[in-house]
């Protein structure tokens, strides 16, 4: 992986956030719920919060989504609400009888001072006839950190509360020698996931992703017409063989305090990623599958290697010292920006929407934790050519007048932007076409005709100059 | 929390709507775990939000503006101001030590000085609601210091529904904006003797997808100056004189009714309601503008006017009629377009089966009943399951719902038409009817539900669906071997 100087981190310095690219850590918490079987998060908070992140998710993914309310509203949300937790949780056990019930906090919750485990301790004393159904909550206000951030507290939570230590449980690292566990950041898409699986499956092995969104929101259309849960994704009762995999792939930098957790509980030897979108990125997983699996790596991806070495040479003439902006949460920032250093590219403005370890290894100077004004500003400040960030910011490379490469959360005016892969010797050289394509319709480097004014020629129309 | 129970109640108990004459008190509270729709937020941020001049704060933590921002199918035909999404973006810091309010007084600041916004919108939500932010006081001082209007708009989501949030919008135009400022005058050599101009305004009319540019022309050659729509389109100054009109129409929603009725308490102003939707519709409320106006060569105008477009419309919807004839539709929107869409759609020839009147008072069901005769199956319980039972039992050809439904139904297999708010279409008007039937016959006639309902020739059973086809085949040839036995 190149590891250059770390960039600058230029803390937020304004009050205002215009065109904010933040999305909240409540949604990412429920998107990780979302990735598994038969589940459903229900948002603590007021119902406003669960119908926009509702429509937030099913813009994206086009795609119904299962998730509910504790409906605060103004006498509990000053009197308390642990019986709205309680209620909610009762009509959903009841109704549907999920196999899994997330239950992220929201600011107001917090705000109020909600203790989330004590009031699904209350409705555990309350409800016994619902004790084997897994409730999993997590606190994740919108005042703090962003969707990836909510998205890796919420897996931590869940292996918190449904991974078993493996003395107790009796697991151990290895008896299941064929499986592998994911640990998959909110960078990966559904489509990511899918070819992650594949990748890993052509070695003989049997990959237990979580959480699973290439087997929930990738976008099917299943038997039944009407579903109240997830209609697919990891099974929460796979959660207990974790302890016996032979080793656990964790993707995402995000994703480190859920990996701790899970190897203290159940010591599978682990190997971590900070993404897979780059060659060298993808050589490291490659060697490190030939290693668990003792299998070599099938011919098929050796080829897809080289048809990628191919359009990197391609692409070169394009990408070489192409001035991107990118605006997008921590991990796939890195991604992006280490992709681009690796083909000749340059980041020159990059901004995350909140703080993370991970900002050290992105490839730009300096870094900025702010909005899309700030990203316009630092674009237009250093001419970059070309913009990677989420439908948000098509306006923002209108003004500019750059073009834009959707990634990352939310992609509401294309279809298809959740099941797109960008990982893999495939991806990878998927993203290049992409942008070496944007880069040719700007027809840069076209000589415009010049007009002497030693011999005018004031009979012939002039063709429109820059 | 700065707007106390008493106002809530206040404005829940709104005399005009006729969901206050059963002892409902307005909107039922929602309920845990079988919750959907909008809180009080939503409602204030979508009503005011096509109001394109002015610079909107959203005064809380991220999840506010942050999952809705830049979501809504309004358009405007200048300032694009109102597509900024701004937040104030809240901190754990800013919640604990109180700066909430700090930062809302410098994000004011920031947007007036980026922006030169017309005035500063700031919506109230959840957080700051709770931890004591008082947003007057803040907007009050901010507009004294810089000399922008600053207008709070204090409906945090905890406080209601989508529909208290709507009308808190309206309440606070009413209080802060309107009456503070007087109408240009008429620019010169438009007025004649037998031509006079009469100002009008559209309350509750967002112009999705420019719809509303259908009907304006029609208005503009009546001698009808709208001055000011509730809030497509709509500019800051525009709001300042809605005061001075002479006719206000509320288009299709009860939303916004306490606007119509306040401004009719404070200046006398008359109002109807009607809709832009259906041929018959909008001669409907182009007639009643001129009933209230009461100008005889307004009425003659009118009454013209009305001649000539709907021979126009009739003409070319003529071959659109008769594909979408006897068709059967399942209409699931909220409140007035249960029956306003309802005619619209008899216009086109088309049956409806079924409505939805979860948000419908007593008035709309008696006008469902007059329209679709007294065995009107109206839909109370909207869950998804029942939906597609019905369209099933029905029979039903198209689902006509809102956005959030769409997937839904894709996945039934049900052909479906967007009514909502994000849609990308405008129906409205007389030339937005073709629209309308040009999108209904799109989805209707296509030949994918043929294709996903087939099941793979390889899956289980897949000897009936290979049975199926070879008779489709031998049909198939049947017809071509009648076709060279008539040649």
């Amino acid at each position: 992986m190149p590891e250059t100087m770390k960039p600058e981190i230029l803390k937020r310095s304004k009050a205002l956030s215009v065109n904010p690219l933040k999305t909240s850590a409540t949604l990412g918490a429920a998107l990780a719920f979302l990735g598994f079987r038969r589940a459903i998060p229900m948002l603590h908070g007021s119902q406003g919060c669960t119908a926009f992140g509702k429509v937030f998710f099913v813009r994206h993914f086009r795609e119904p989504i299962p998730i509910q309310s504790t409906a605060m509203e103004q006498v509990s949300a000053i009197m308390g609400a642990n019986e709205n937790v309680a209620e909610g949780l009762r009509v959903l056990c009841e109704k549907s009888q999920p196999d899994l019930i997330g239950l992220p906090t929201t600011g107001l919750a917090e705000a109020q001072g909600t203790d989330i485990h004590m009031a699904v301790r209350e409705f555990r004393a309350k409800y016994p006839q619902h004790a084997a159904i897994p409730i999993v909550a997590v606190s994740t206000p919108d005042f703090t950190g962003c969707m990836e951030s909510g998205f890796a507290l919420a897996v931590r939570a869940i292996i918190d509360t449904l991974v078993p230590e493996a003395a107790t449980a009796g697991t151990k690292p290895g008896r299941r020698r064929r499986q592998v566990n994911v640990l998959a950041g909110s960078a990966l898409t559904p489509g990511d996931l899918e070819h992650l699986k594949e990748l890993i499956a052509s070695f003989g092995l049997r990959p237990v992703v979580l959480p699973d969104l290439s087997d929930s929101l990738d976008g099917h259309l299943p038997e039944e017409e009407f579903n109240p849960l997830t209609i697919g994704g990891a099974l929460v009762n796979e959660l207990a063989t974790l302890g016996d995999a032979a080793a656990t792939l964790v993707i995402g930098a995000s994703m480190d305090a859920a990996a701790d957790l899970l190897r203290e509980r159940t010591g599978v030897p682990e190997h971590r990623f900070q993404h897979l979108m780059s060659l060298t990125a993808v050589d490291a997983l490659m060697q490190t599958l030939i290693a668990i699996s003792g299998n070599p790596v099938p011919e098929r991806i050796e080829r897809q290697r080289a048809q990628l070495q191919d359009a990197m040479l391609d692409c070169h003439f394009m990408l070489g010292l192409t001035r991107f902006a990118i605006a997008a949460d921590a991990d796939l920032l890195v991604g992006f920006s280490q992709f681009l250093t690796a083909v000749g590219a340059e980041t020159v403005a990059a901004v995350a929407p909140a703080t993370a370890p991970a900002l050290d290894h992105v490839c730009c100077d300096r870094v900025a934790i702010g909005d899309l004004e700030d990203l316009e500003s630092m674009a237009r400040e250093r001419e970059a050519e070309i913009l990677i960030g989420s439908s948000h910011a098509v306006h923002t490379a209108q003004r500019l007048g750059i073009p834009l490469l959707r990634a990352g959360f939310p992609q509401y005016d294309r279809v298809g932007g959740y099941q797109r892969t960008w990982i893999g010797y495939q991806g990878a050289r998927a993203t290049l076409f992409d942008l070496a394509n944007l880069l040719l319709t700007l027809e840069r480097g076209e000589i415009h005709p010049y007009y002497s004014r030693l011999s005018p020629r004031p009979d012939e129309p002039r063709q429109h100059t820059h | 929390m700065s707007m106390n129970r008493k106002d809530i109640a206040a404005l829940l108990d709104e005399p005009a709507c006729a969901h206050n004459q059963k002892a409902k008190a307005g909107c039922s509270k929602p309920k845990p775990g079988a919750t959907a729709g909008g809180c009080a937020f939503d409602g204030a941020q979508i009503a005011l939000l096509p109001i394109a001049d002015v610079a909107h704060i959203v005064h809380g933590s991220i999840a506010c503006a942050g999952s809705s921002w830049d979501s809504r199918g309004t358009r405007s035909s200048g300032p694009t101001l109102f597509k900024i999404g701004m937040t104030t973006d809240l901190t754990e810091q800013d919640v604990i030590m109180g700066r909430g309010e700090k930062r809302l007084f410098h994000a004011i600041k920031q947007a007036i000085d980026s922006y030169r916004p017309a005035a500063v919108f700031v919506y109230n939500t959840c957080i700051p609601a709770m931890i004591g932010d008082d947003i007057e006081a803040v907007c009050k001082q901010a507009q004294a210091r810089w000399g922008t209007p600053v207008v709070p708009v204090d409906a945090a989501g905890f406080y209601g529904t989508k529909n208290l949030g709507n009308r808190i919008a309206g309440e606070a135009m009413v209080k802060y904006v309107c009456g503070t400022r007087e109408p240009d005058p008429v620019p010169a050599g438009i007025e004649r003797p037998d031509f006079k101009v009469h100002d009008i305004a559209l309350v509750g009319e967002y112009n999705i997808a420019g719809e509303q540019w259908h009907v304006l022309p029609l208005f503009d050659e009546l001698g009808l100056r709208v001055l000011c729509t509730l809030s497509g389109d709509a500019r800051f100054r525009d709001v300042q004189t809605m005061h001075r009109s002479q006719v206000n129409m509320m288009v299709c929603s009860k939303a916004m009714i306490n606007v119509a009725r306040k401004l009719e308490a404070t200046y006398g102003t008359p109002w109807f309601e009607g809709s832009f939707y259906g041929v018959a519709d909008v001669s409907q409320a182009l007639r009643d503008f001129a009933r209230i106006i009461a100008d005889p060569d307004l009425t003659a105008r009118t009454e013209a006017v009305i001649t000539r477009e709907e021979a126009a419309i009739n003409a070319r919807l003529e071959p659109w009629r008769a594909r979408l004839k006897g068709k059967r539709v399942l209409l699931y929107t909220g409140g007035v377009k249960s029956w306003s869409i309802v005619s619209a759609l008899q216009d086109l020839g088309m049956s409806v089966v079924a409505t939805g009147t979860k948000k419908s008072t007593e008035e709309d069901k008696a006008r469902i009943r007059a329209l679709m005769g007294e065995d009107a199956v109206m839909i109370d319980d909207g869950n998804p399951r029942a939906l597609i039972k019905i369209v099933h039992e029905q029979r039903v050809d198209c689902l006509i719902a809102g956005g959030r439904n769409l997937y839904t139904a894709l996945k039934a297999r049900i052909p479906f038409l967007d009514i909502n708010q994000e849609r990308e279409f405008g129906y409205e008007g007389y030339v937005g009817m073709l629209e309308l039937a040009k999108q209904l016959c799109l989805t209707i006639e296509s030949p994918i539900w043929e294709a996903v309902r087939r099941p793979a020739p390889w899956a289980t059973g897949g000897s009936a669906a290979r049975a199926a086809a070879e008779s489709i085949i031998a049909d198939a040839g049947a017809a071509s071997a009648a076709e060279v036995a008539r040649a």
